[in-house]
């Protein structure tokens, strides 16, 4: 069975591009456009992996992951944040908050999938 | 990550979106209207907007979008407090974001030019507060601390193969965050030869263990021809939940030997009875559920829709003569299928329409830019925003509003000192409205300014020789001298609105969409200009007209009140022209077969109907045609394309009866036949008995 990975972010852009790289390295892709959209999808599709964005409407991507990890079955998914290198106390705020690891943008298709598969096997 | 052309268009239809959403955020915040969500949308859409900038490598947009966005991070953190000069700040961003998105999706690099003076402006709210953030935030950087032991040397004097021992103890969280050691393991056999001791003291008795607890830790050798820093790179996100302990041996040392599966015994089991709460995320607003389709899939549907309704006209046409009495329930279905036609007709039009509003925040760009140039102060309020109108029309709109935008605030609007020597509010007005009005959308412009200068104008356009040096004009008609080419108002060709565009090139663009303009003004009030444009290019509705054997169509919107005249009702001027007496006004006739050249002489008026139309601002007057014959709607088909453009005829159409018709344009009818005369009323001698009967 394939990997199922979720991506949760409110640009189109984005997820467009994530589907693209995640579809072509072999993943089962699916996404959610906020963070609300995001937990109902999680719940929904059960994925092996999630990618979040932070800064979204409705609910935020710590609120995701606070989410996931309170809330929800299989809580200790392993969750990436998609973050800006600016945003570097982004990293250490996710971590806390219980994130796996993150992909900083903009990501190239290799490291996104070597991220993907360290944190998710496959 | 390569991004092919589709997601590339996905982008550019997203920054639309997000610099709406900005746009709209800034707008809330200038009129006090925001909420607590405002600042946060507002940092999205530049956050997104740059995020997926990064992707296409367009530096300059994510350079820029990254200052704004800082700006807009320490302005949600109350870090720095919104006033009016941040606020401005903010509102020239946002413009030049617009414009930097503008020459991403061109591929131009005109707005960079402009990039470091509003960066500057931006830098100056990173004041000390902000620095000093930026060094708190890299000592929370909590990895970089032990991202390297510099006692060990990193560099290895052979090139071949090094051995590591690395000592590997997870805290309670690594699994909490969703980490799987096995998975490091694996990522680290991937460097080179792995050898794994598990150290399993710790874990407790089966009835204390803690599920979400892993009480194991490890010591590896890895033997790899990789450095000390790609071995942390396995190790990158689990940094702060372990302890590491990574130094270089010698190969001798490496002495385990242990198999890799020591830690299978550690199966964690999901189905522990911890109470699942419900998330309760807070009050969501559903996604808008949008479906993104081609245009040209729908512009062919629109196409075959008017070939749908050309077809259920010659289909309720051929019912007509076969004369089926109505008991067969033919009539009643063929109503039923007309309905019907114009619903889907109507369906499909909306799925072109779209609401004004992006262009109407592009106008208010246009008038922070004048503005500035000027050194003007003006307010754009706008009306209407959610009106929506066909896309193509409002692509052609745009080019011809903002030329009317910048002379409103160029030429319309004056200066502070003046304004408040007038008793005005130093800051000008300009409002901006659009409406729907009887199958038409009516956008108009007005300025609180200080109203066409008529003297002036009338004195440009006769030195011009525009205009007879005798001539005497209404208001109205001066007005509309604004109108006629080679006219510029500006006594000083200003930088902005001395870019070669006159107000007929305006005009020209309005009437080749089917539209109208017209203009009021009263002295030290203002003016207003006035578009009327139909809501699709594709239908109109039309009335069907008999001329010289002929069968024409004139659009309805155009004809005030047809009339069958009797003698009464006509007044000759001179030998050839004519006059329609109507409530006391005159208006002149003109002959449409005549205009066209389809009779030589017009015959005699009182046996046609008069159509009483108004050409936009040029007044009223009557054209003549031989007979009415129907009023329906007609499928617009452009004659451009084959013919160019013929005064007096906008398009042609398809009747019901299989033939082809033309659609006249009045507005240019009365031109064709006076070269060199815009107006019927101007230089005739009709135009000055016009001008007294108005009196």
């Amino acid at each position: 069975m394939k990997t199922k990975v979720l991506a949760i972010d409110d640009s189109r852009t984005i997820r467009d591009l994530l589907r693209m790289s995640i579809e072509a390295a072999g993943f089962e892709f699916f996404d959610a456009v906020d963070g609300v959209d995001g937990i109902a999808r999680y719940n929904e599709v059960k994925p092996d992996v999630v990618i979040t964005d932070i800064n979204m409407p409705n609910l935020d991507g710590f609120g995701v992951i606070d989410g996931i990890r309170t809330g929800t079955e299989n809580q200790n998914v392993p969750i990436l944040v998609l973050t800006t290198e600016s945003a570097v106390t982004l990293k250490k705020r996710a971590r806390e908050a219980g994130a796996t690891g993150w992909i900083v943008k903009p990501f190239e298709d290799e490291s996104l999938i070597t991220v993907l598969k360290r944190v998710a096997g496959a | 990550m390569s991004a092919p052309n589709t997601i590339r268009d996905t982008f550019f239809e997203e920054c639309d979106e997000l610099l709406e959403a900005l746009t709209d955020g800034l707008s809330e915040l200038e009129d006090g209207t925001a909420t607590d969500d405002t600042v946060h949308a507002i940092f999205r859409a530049v956050h997104s907007i740059k995020g997926g900038a990064g992707a296409f490598s367009m530096d300059a947009i994510v350079a820029f979008a990254h200052a704004f966005e800082t700006v807009l991070d320490l302005l949600r953190e109350g870090k720095i407090v919104l006033d009016s000069g941040l606020l401005a700040v903010l509102q020239h961003s946002s413009d030049h974001l617009n414009n930097l998105v503008e020459d991403g999706r061109s591929g131009t690099n005109r707005a960079d030019s402009g990039t470091t003076s509003i960066l500057a402006s931006l830098e100056t709210y990173l004041g000390d507060t902000v620095k000093a953030g930026i060094d708190d935030q890299s000592d929370d950087f909590g990895f970089e601390a032990i991202t390297f032991s510099l006692d060990e040397p990193i560099v290895t004097e052979e090139p071949g193969r090094t051995t590591f021992e690395i000592e590997f103890t997870p805290t309670a969280d690594l699994l909490k965050n969703g980490h799987e050691p096995e998975l490091l393991l694996d990522a680290l056999a991937d460097l080179g030869t792995v050898s794994v001791r598990v150290e399993t003291a710790s874990v407790p008795d089966l009835r204390k263990l803690d599920w979400q607890n892993l009480y194991l830790s490890w010591h590896l050798a890895l033997e790899t021809t990789a450095d000390e820093d790609q071995i942390r790179e396995v190790f990158e996100f689990v940094e702060d939940l372990c302890d590491l302990d990574i130094a270089e041996l010698t190969k001798e040392s490496a002495v385990f030997d242990i198999p890799t599966d020591a830690d299978a015994d550690l199966e964690t089991d999901d189905t522990d009875t911890l109470p699942v709460q419900e998330t309760k995320p807070r009050a969501a607003a559903p996604a808008k559920k949008t479906l993104r389709v081609d245009l040209d899939r729908v512009d062919r549907l629109v196409n075959v829709v008017g070939e749908l309704i050309i077809n259920q006209a010659r289909i309720s046409q051929l019912i007509d003569e076969a004369e089926i009495s109505s008991s067969s329930g033919l009539p009643s279905e063929l109503e039923a299928y007309q309905n019907l036609a114009r619903e889907i007709q109507e369906g499909v039009m909306s799925i072109r329409a779209q609401p004004i509003k992006p262009l109407f925040q592009r106008m208010s760009r246009v008038v922070r830019e004048t503005m500035m140039a000027s050194n003007k102060k003006v307010r754009l309020l706008t009306d209407g925003e959610g009106t929506e109108i066909d896309k193509t029309v409002i692509e052609r709109i745009a080019d011809p509003l903002t030329h009317m935008i910048r002379n409103a605030v160029d030429h319309g609007i004056e200066p502070s000192e003046k304004r408040v020597a007038a008793g005005k509010d130093a800051t000008g007005n300009i409002r901006l409205t659009a409406t729907h009005r009887s199958g038409h959308v009516i956008i108009s412009i007005s300025d609180d300014g200080a109203g066409l200068n008529r003297a002036k104008i009338l004195e440009t356009a006769m030195s011009k020789g525009l205009v007879p040096q005798d001539a005497e004009l209404s208001n109205s008609e001066i007005d509309n001298l604004l109108f006629l080419p080679g006219f510029s108002t500006a006594v000083e060709v200003s930088d902005l609105s001395g870019r070669g565009v006159g107000m007929d090139v305006v005009k020209n663009a309005i009437t080749s969409l089917g539209g109208r303009m017209s203009i009021t003004s009263a002295p030290g009030k203002g003016s207003t200009f006035s578009i009327v444009l139909p809501l699709t290019l594709a239908v109109l509705d039309g009335m069907i007209v008999q001329v010289a054997d002929q069968t024409m169509v004139i659009p309805i919107s155009s004809v005030l009140e047809t009339i069958r005249p009797t003698v009464r009702d006509l007044d000759a001027i001179g030998t050839k022209n004519w006059m329609l007496r109507i409530r006391g006004l005159n208006v002149p006739i003109f002959d449409v077969a005549t205009q066209l050249g389809l009779r030589a002489q017009p015959i005699d008026y009182k046996d046609q109907v008069l159509l009483l139309v108004e050409a936009e601002g040029l007044g009223q007057f009557a054209l003549a045609v031989d007979d009415l014959s129907d009023q329906r709607q007609v499928v617009i088909k452009g004659l451009d394309g084959n013919y160019g453009a013929i005064p007096g005829i906008s398009a042609a159409t398809i009747l019901g009866d299989g033939k082809i018709a033309l659609i006249l344009d009045p507005d240019t009818l009365t031109m064709s036949a006076k070269p060199g005369v815009h107006s019927p009323h101007m230089t005739t001698p009709k135009g000055e008995a016009l001008h007294a009967a108005s009196a």
